[in-house]
């Protein structure tokens, strides 16, 4: 059973990877996908044994699951607009077809190696990205990841490093069951000179249709650019300086002729 | 602490607020000795500065000693008695680098701010509206210097403030002025504004050679800086009663000056039919500055001369003659000054003996008669060219 199980794996694997996916999308769960292509075969074999015009309906339906099955593309979901591919997060397709795309760059007077080595370590990422909370590593390639937004609102979602070059590229995507997919990259590219390194960011993310589609502003802001080239502002003065500058505590005037005028501390 | 707070135009307070604390490992706290109003706070003062808040601390000349250090500032110690540069410079990013310290990349918190109005943002600024930052400034008893390990300036014991204090701003402010005109033994040098700028860019140019200085200012409303002027070694021209231009040919034998300063800046006053359409102009917000100073500046240079601007200008200018600019084939030098490529030169000038600073304080007052020292440094009032303020001092 082992060998079948593994051989079934390759072969999903083959169709996922195959030209076919690309016009095909996958859109059938991981589990349901092995529920109905073992199941499709003991139906197709079943009604293959019974001879009989009901049995080669029964056969004939047991072949179409193994399909779906084996290849994840179940042309009725596609009909109804359904997808229970949540274990895969989503597919290349839907971000093409229905995500917004946000490049940024910006350049920073260090090595390579140096940002890239900050970069992996993504729990270090909310100390520059305001809209993030917090980002646990679950293991070396999964994190589990939780921004915030305004009046209270909170999105999470898995992600795992699907791309890695030493000091060059990280690349990253959520998994099933985020409440907002998301992708991206991150470059890092020597600048002329000594002037350190181009830093450069590709994310990708699907508004998702009603109530959640407002918490899409909670993760890039309402001017996803900008939030993006500010995220890179406080990385790279972090990097330069060792620290991000801020006037938040210092003191201020109030301007009150009343209340007898002790100033207040900026907030 | 009194601090004194910028609550609208034409509307400055002596207010309470509290104390400033350490808020970052490079920041430390001084006691403020000396703090100074500068022409460019008047700027704030009129409102013609955006993004300032009401509660705003000014203020970007001061001095003191340190009280508090952070713990990743290894070069001062409780107790060093330092002059501040008005720009905050992180030491670190490529304009740092480039001794081109008031384009810091690092230092100003509202860049995004100061990106959509130029392009690019350029340093943090004590007490300079929230377009640079929104430091809160150094008039004031105490105050927080971030990255005080990049922009202070240990100075030795027995120096008193008054030498030393103009190190903050406008003595290399006047100074880069100068340079930036590349001096040569047989230049003549035209200097607009007789201001504490232009009385420093006025002994710059003595100092880096200048074969001739010509000031020009107003001798029916300011003839003490005519004066002064006068007594720095320059030619003065009197804007009220002669014609700048064919003096300066005069002056010249036909020549015209090497190199024109801009010492005025966006509020340039003046007698020509220019002057009053700007001033209707910006009356009705339709501009921001007044060019006046600037339009002469361009038009009496020379020939492949240069044109240097430390005067502050905010937006947009209209009028600007380019023809004659380009047909001339001017070069323009302008800019926030670069504090730390000039401080420690300048000091050893002053330690030299080279230069006694201390000749343009003309007020010194305790920290509460400040918005009273305001209004008559604006309106010229009592010849009041610089006005020093002692925070610690009473009535």
């Amino acid at each position: 059973m082992t060998t079948a199980s593994e051989l079934l794996h390759r072969t999903q694997d083959y169709f996922d990877r195959s030209e076919s996916s690309k016009n095909h999308f996958v859109n059938v769960g991981k589990t349901e996908r092995q529920i109905s292509a073992i199941g499709g075969g003991a139906l197709a074999l079943y009604g293959l044994t019974r001879g009989s015009l009901g049995g080669l309906v029964l056969a004939g339906i047991g072949g179409a699951l193994v399909y779906r099955g084996v290849t994840g593309n179940c042309p009725a979901y596609s009909a109804l607009g359904t997808n229970t591919n949540h274990d895969e997060g989503a597919a290349p397709e839907q971000y093409f077809d229905r995500g917004i795309h946000v490049t940024q760059s910006f350049t920073v007077g260090k090595p390579a190696a140096e940002l890239f080595k900050f970069w992996r370590n993504i729990s270090n990422l909310p100390s520059v990205m305001t809209h993030l909370e917090s980002v646990e590593v679950l293991d070396d390639k999964r994190s589990r990841w939780t921004a915030t937004g305004p009046a209270g609102t909170r999105v999470s979602w898995d992600a795992e490093i699907i791309n890695e070059e030493p000091d060059r590229v990280i690349a990253w995507r959520s998994l099933g069951g985020a409440d907002v997919d998301n992708s991206g990259s991150v470059r890092f590219v020597d600048a002329p000179g000594d002037r350190g390194t181009e830093v450069r960011v590709a994310m990708d993310y699907i508004p998702p249709a009603g109530r959640l589609g407002k918490l899409v502003a909670t993760l890039f802001g309402e001017a996803p650019e900008q939030t993006i080239k500010e995220d890179l502002r406080r990385f790279k003065r972090l990097m330069e300086t060792g620290l991000i500058p801020t006037t938040k505590g210092q003191p201020r005037g109030t301007c009150s002729r009343f209340f007898g005028s002790e100033g207040e501390i900026e907030q | 602490m009194k601090a004194l707070t910028w609550c609208g135009t034409g509307d400055v307070r002596v207010s309470n607020v509290p104390d400033p604390k350490i808020l970052q490992p490079r920041d430390i706290i001084i006691k403020i000795t000396s703090t100074c109003i500068c022409g460019s706070d008047l700027h704030l003062y009129d409102g013609f500065m955006p993004t300032m808040k009401a509660g705003d601390i000014l203020g970007h000349e001061f001095m003191g000693i340190v009280e508090e250090v952070g713990p990743e500032v290894k070069n001062l110690k409780v107790g060093d008695r330092v002059v501040n540069p008005f720009t905050i410079c992180c030491g670190a990013c490529f304009y740092c680098k480039r001794d081109l310290w008031s384009c810091c990349e690092n230092t100003n918190p509202n860049a995004w701010m100061a990106e959509k109005m130029m392009g690019y943002s350029p340093a943090g600024l004590f007490g300079y509206s929230h377009l640079t930052g929104g430091y809160a400034g150094g008039q004031a008893q105490y105050a927080r210097i971030p990255y005080a390990d990049v922009g202070p300036i240990k100075i030795p014991d027995g120096i008193p403030d008054d030498k030393v204090i103009f190190l903050s701003d406008i003595f290399p402010t006047g100074y880069m002025a100068a340079e930036n005109c590349n001096i040569q033994p047989d230049d003549t040098v035209a200097i607009w504004g007789c201001g504490p700028v232009g009385q420093f860019a006025i002994r710059s140019a003595k100092m880096l050679g200048a074969h001739q200085v010509i000031a020009i200012d107003d001798g029916a409303r300011v003839p003490e800086r005519l004066r002064m002027a006068e007594e720095g070694g320059a030619i003065t021209i009197d804007m009220h009663d002669e014609y700048i231009y064919d003096k300066l040919l005069d002056l010249t034998a036909g020549r015209g000056p090497d190199s024109c300063i801009d010492a005025v800046g966006m509020e340039a006053h003046g007698y020509t039919l220019d002057a009053a359409y700007d001033k209707v102009k910006t009356m009705l917000f339709m501009a921001t500055d007044r060019a006046h100073a600037l339009r002469q500046a361009i038009n009496c240079c020379r020939k492949g001369g240069t044109v240097s601007i430390p005067g502050v200008y905010a937006g947009f200018l209209d009028k600007i003659p380019m023809g004659p600019a380009m047909n001339k084939g001017l070069t323009f030098k302008m800019g926030q000054t670069h504090m730390k490529k000039y401080m420690g030169p300048l000091l050893e000038r002053i330690q030299n003996g080279e230069i006694d600073p201390s000749f343009v304080i003309t007020h010194k007052l305790p920290i509460d008669q400040a918005p009273e020292a305001y209004k008559i440094f604006r309106d010229k009032q009592d010849k009041c060219i610089k006005v020093v303020l002692k925070p610690h001092e009473m009535n």
